[in-house]
């Protein structure tokens, strides 16, 4: 590395250029507006502000980095901190004065005055705002650069604090419906008001975070010793303490929660049911299936035709009774098997990509099946199935007289205690609301992931991944790729069965159109950003995926955008995933022939392998 | 014989009789129909023409996919987006252009330069999409491309939807293409009829460049073996670069030819059907082929218009024009099961299907 001396003006600009894309390209697209009305720190920060002012502080941070990495001048590194930051002004201060003069509307519809007020800082007098606009990105910039100068044992607890909290600054909304339960009004208060946190609140956060981090830091080696230390029979003890305290707090998680978060679990819920089918397909046997969407759909519509009250349901028609939620958790599951089997059939003899866009052709095929006026006596049409019940279990209370012979547990149930609920829901046996069917779906969930789990370590599962390495290989060893394959497709459409039939039954109506290709990506990018072929990753993938955007309302505009965006991203950086499995991050370790590319450099400059690996 | 049944696989006799079951339907459809006497010969041929037009634009599309995937044998899955880009971004050009009055003064002139804009712009999507999504994973396995491919095309979509707005925008109605032609007793829109030529045109210019240009052989070269074009000179990144090129144009010109011809108009959403459909086209004619993108766009269209009319209805299915997206996806899964080297590739291995 040749440590010239000689400052790189080149270098910055161009640094600074990158990071002023990201403020111009959300302000063009609307999401500096958008996210402007959520403040993460009542009266100070907004989300938006945000958007502007960290492509700035990260520049500066990145590029500081890098150049005293190298060697070189420490005050120059400022210096550059300092333009970099300024330059990633320019691209916004440019769209202010363009829009200025020709109006940029007509064709960039986010490019309004609302837009403009914010960018200019409230300031009447472009050239005054365009000025403190410029002023507080250089300074962002010189900012970053004066964090990389702490040393790094008081830097990392410095990130992480931030990050929590502006976490907490977004979720505050939820924190304080969680938290309501708990504290009184006047004392929640001082901790969120509106939608955001208190500055008081902020800072408590932030140094609570800090001084926690930093004193993990320096004890947490010796705590992981300690714990190591310890005889297996006293481990085994606190593992299982620690399994226990969990187990119950899954237990009364939706009461904690609320309902409206309740519903937010269940549909991550729903979702790790069909993350934890689709990996079968795509993690362990390498096939990538685009049309998910059709075992969800066959499973919601089995259900929605047999238990349905409505005119279109088998009772009506067959003038019996329909069919209980409980009979229909297993036809739904078989039905959806057996259109897994059946579609797989014809895709067996196809590889990659082709696999890829067949499968996307059935989950379209069906969807406009299912809206056709064809099938519209049978199914709905666009109008659907209406009148699907909830699921009810037999009320023990009425049956076991437990007014007369334990009044006791009818009392808990009535009063508002965290078991109250719980207790309402053993005693009555109604699965009324989101709060009751998150024990249907986590018992789902639960069953999948002990059968995922299991076929991960059967014999079946290592066909499957010997399969996904290489086919010809595979088939040359002995294992019936046929077999093997169509085992996959029709195990993997199992869960997404089941996920439909609680589907149905939860909302209560179906449509066609809930049933379209943005169910089946929905779940591939989860499995994708979580980690192929991990399980704990489809949970925090589901979590991050799912959960996240539909917490955040105001990103929901841009959800598919940030998707996209993520997919990308994660195939350039971290193509493991999140949380990867270990089997993939052992090849992921072995396929690196060099160390992993600088923090500090703005390209991604992988190394190019040879193009004949291409092709094969 | 025996040991021929004998060794006959059961998903064989699956697709097989799957097969069977599929022209024995299309057979007893379009039986029902003509015997039934419900379209007149005028219609028949109002229903050709009007895919044959349907049919070029997603021929013209189709090419993109069939460039890049002889070259990198890839699935450009963004590659409807390409084409929506420059659709979506020469509207507000032709907007302009209608106000004041130079479509109808000059109609031929600026009809061109919308195409002029939209072929650029759909080129630059094109090429920031190689060079950011694509060419860092060239040497990754197969399905981590198509994973960046899906992602990117979602990226698309909802960038030029935070840019331009979700609403429907229609092209402004040009008077020259406007009236009717008498053909063989049908009457034929002006415009399908340009619509076709202009696309002709434009594969004939591609087919020249690919065919007789020195770029064109080095992109051949490429397709047949980078190694060996590599060590003959041949600057791969460049030659995969113009391919994308010349992809984005094409389809910011198709983007044009289809707002020119659809009344419902542009929008972010518009080049996602088009694109899966333009993925079966080139299938169907042979994926890598170039004049096999043309025939097997030209095919689809004309399938996907009179399918619905033709066998659906004689099987007596009601409201069958709602079906014809599940006749394009219908084609598309049938070729991949029973000719995945498609009607004109006969060289397609089993490493590329």
């Amino acid at each position: 590395m040749s440590a010239t001396k000689r400052f790189d003006l080149r270098y910055f600009i161009r640094a600074g250029l990158l990071a002023g894309i990201v403020p111009l390209y959300t302000s063009v697209i609307g999401m500096v507006e958008v996210f402007n009305k959520r403040e993460v720190v009542k009266g100070m920060l907004t989300l938006g502000e945000m958007l502007v002012i960290f492509p700035s502080l990260v520049v500066g941070y990145l590029v500081a980095l890098k150049w005293r990495r190298e060697g070189k001048n420490p005050f120059l590194a400022l210096v550059g901190a300092l333009i970099a930051g300024f330059v990633a002004s320019l691209p916004t201060v440019l769209l202010i004065l363009v829009n200025d003069r020709i109006p940029l509307r007509d064709m960039f519809v986010n490019v309004n005055p609302a837009l403009m007020e914010i960018l200019l800082v409230g300031q009447e007098q472009m050239a005054q705002g365009a000025f403190i606009l410029m002023s507080v990105l250089a300074v962002s910039g010189l900012l970053g650069a004066v964090v990389s100068f702490i040393p790094y044992r008081f830097r990392r607890p410095l990130v992480i604090a931030l990050v929590v909290v502006i976490l907490s600054g977004l979720l505050s909304e939820f924190i304080k419906q969680v938290l309501q339960q708990f504290i009184e009004r006047g004392a929640l208060k001082q901790i969120v008001q509106g939608k955001s946190l208190t500055t008081k609140a902020a800072a408590a956060i932030f140094v609570v975070t800090y001084l926690t981090t930093l004193f993990w830091d320096v004890k947490g080696q010796a705590i992981r010793t300690r714990y190591n230390a310890m005889p297996a029979s006293r481990k085994k003890q606190a593992g299982r303490l620690w399994k226990t305290m969990f187990g119950i707090f899954l237990l009364i998680l939706p009461w904690v929660l609320g309902p409206y978060l309740s519903e937010v679990i269940d549909n991550v819920g729903l979702y790790i049911i069909m993350g934890l089918g689709l990996n079968i397909a795509v993690g362990w046997a390498g096939l990538l299936d685009l049309g998910y969407v059709t075992n969800f759909a066959v499973g919601a519509y089995i259900a929605g035709v047999l238990t349905s009250t409505g005119p279109l349901g088998l009772g009506a028609r067959l003038g019996t009774d329909p069919l209980g939620f409980w009979i229909i958790i297993p036809i739904s599951i078989l039905a959806a098997m057996f259109t897994g089997f059946v579609l797989a059939l014809p895709v067996l003899r196809m590889r990659g990509d082709y696999l890829a866009i067949a499968t996307l052709g059935f989950g379209e095929i069906i969807r406009l099946l299912a809206l056709s006026d064809w099938l519209k006596p049978y199914i709905g049409g666009a109008q659907g199935i209406l009148f699907i019940p909830k699921p009810e279990l037999p009320a023990l209370a009425e049956i076991l007289n437990l007014a007369d012979r334990a009044p006791a547990l009818i009392e808990i149930a009535k009063g508002d205690s965290l078991l109250a609920g719980l207790m309402n829901l053993i005693l009555y046996g109604q699965f009324s609301g989101p709060q009751e069917l998150y024990y249907i779906i986590f018992v789902g969930a639960l069953f999948v992931l002990f059968v995922a789990t299991r076929l991960n370590n059967s014999r079946t599962g290592r066909q499957w991944m010997a399969m996904r390495e290489d086919e010809d290989a595979a088939s040359s060893v002995g294992i019936n790729t046929t077999t093997a394959k169509v085992l996959a497709f029709t195990v993997s459409a199992a869960s997404g069965g089941m996920a439909g039939a609680i589907f149905a039954s939860k909302v209560g109506t179906i449509f066609p159109n809930s049933f379209n290709l943005l169910v089946s990506i929905n779940v591939l990018s989860l499995i994708i950003i979580g980690g192929m072929g991990s399980i704990p990753g489809i949970v925090v993938g589901s979590l991050a995926l799912i959960g996240l955007p539909e917490l955040l309302r105001e990103f929901a505009e841009f959800r598919l955008l940030l998707y996209g965006a993520l997919l990308v991203v994660m195939m350039l950086v971290r193509p493991e995933g999140l949380w990867p499995s270990p089997v993939i991050r052992r090849e992921m370790a072995a396929d690196e022939e060099e160390p992993p590319p600088d923090m500090g450099e703005m390209q991604t400059s992988q190394p190019m392998r040879p193009l004949s690996e291409a092709s094969d | 014989m025996k040991a021929r049944l004998y060794r006959l696989n059961w998903v064989d006799v699956v697709l097989n009789a799957l097969r069977i079951v599929i022209i024995v339907a299309v057979i007893v459809g379009a039986f029902n129909t003509i015997t039934s006497g419900k379209y007149t010969t005028d219609q028949w041929i109002s229903l050709v023409m009007s895919g044959l037009a349907q049919g070029s634009i997603y021929a013209l599309i189709a090419l993109g996919y069939t460039l890049v995937y002889g070259i990198l044998l890839m699935i450009n899955f963004a590659h409807g987006e390409v084409f929506m880009s420059g659709a979506y971004t020469a509207y507000f050009l032709a907007i302009y252009t209608a106000k004041k009055g130079w479509l109808d003064s000059h109609p031929f002139l600026t009809i061109l330069s919308w195409m002029a804009l939209a072929a650029v712009v759909s080129m630059v999507v094109a090429v920031l999409l190689e060079r950011i999504a694509y060419r860092p994973l060239r040497g990754a396995p197969r399905l981590v491309p198509l994973i960046t491919a899906i992602g990117a095309s979602f990226f698309l979509q909802y960038t030029f939807k935070g840019f331009y707005g979700s609403a429907f925008r229609t092209y402004p109605e040009v008077p020259a293409l406007k009236g009717t032609i008498n053909i063989g007793g049908a009457e034929i829109p002006i415009v399908q009829i340009i619509v076709f030529i202009a696309a002709v045109v434009l594969m004939v210019g591609l087919y020249w460049v690919v065919e007789k240009s020195k770029r064109g052989k080095a992109m051949r070269a490429v397709s047949e073996n980078k190694e060996v074009a590599r060590l003959m000179g041949i600057d791969i990144d460049k030659v995969i670069v113009f391919t994308f090129v010349l992809g984005g144009a094409l389809a910011g010109a198709a983007g044009v030819i289809n707002g020119l011809y659809r009344p419902q108009g542009v929008n972010f959403f518009m080049g996602f059907f088009p694109g899966i459909k333009a993925f079966t086209a080139a299938v169907l004619g042979g994926i890598g082929n170039v004049p096999g993108a043309f025939l097997g766009g030209l095919l689809l269209g004309v399938i996907e218009s009179l399918g619905p009319n033709l066998v659906l209805d004689g099987l007596g299915i009601p409201a069958a024009n709602q079906l014809k997206d599940v006749i394009a996806f219908t084609m598309l899964v049938l070729v991949l099961i029973f000719r995945p080297q498609g009607i004109l590739g006969e060289r397609l291995a089993e490493k590329r299907a």
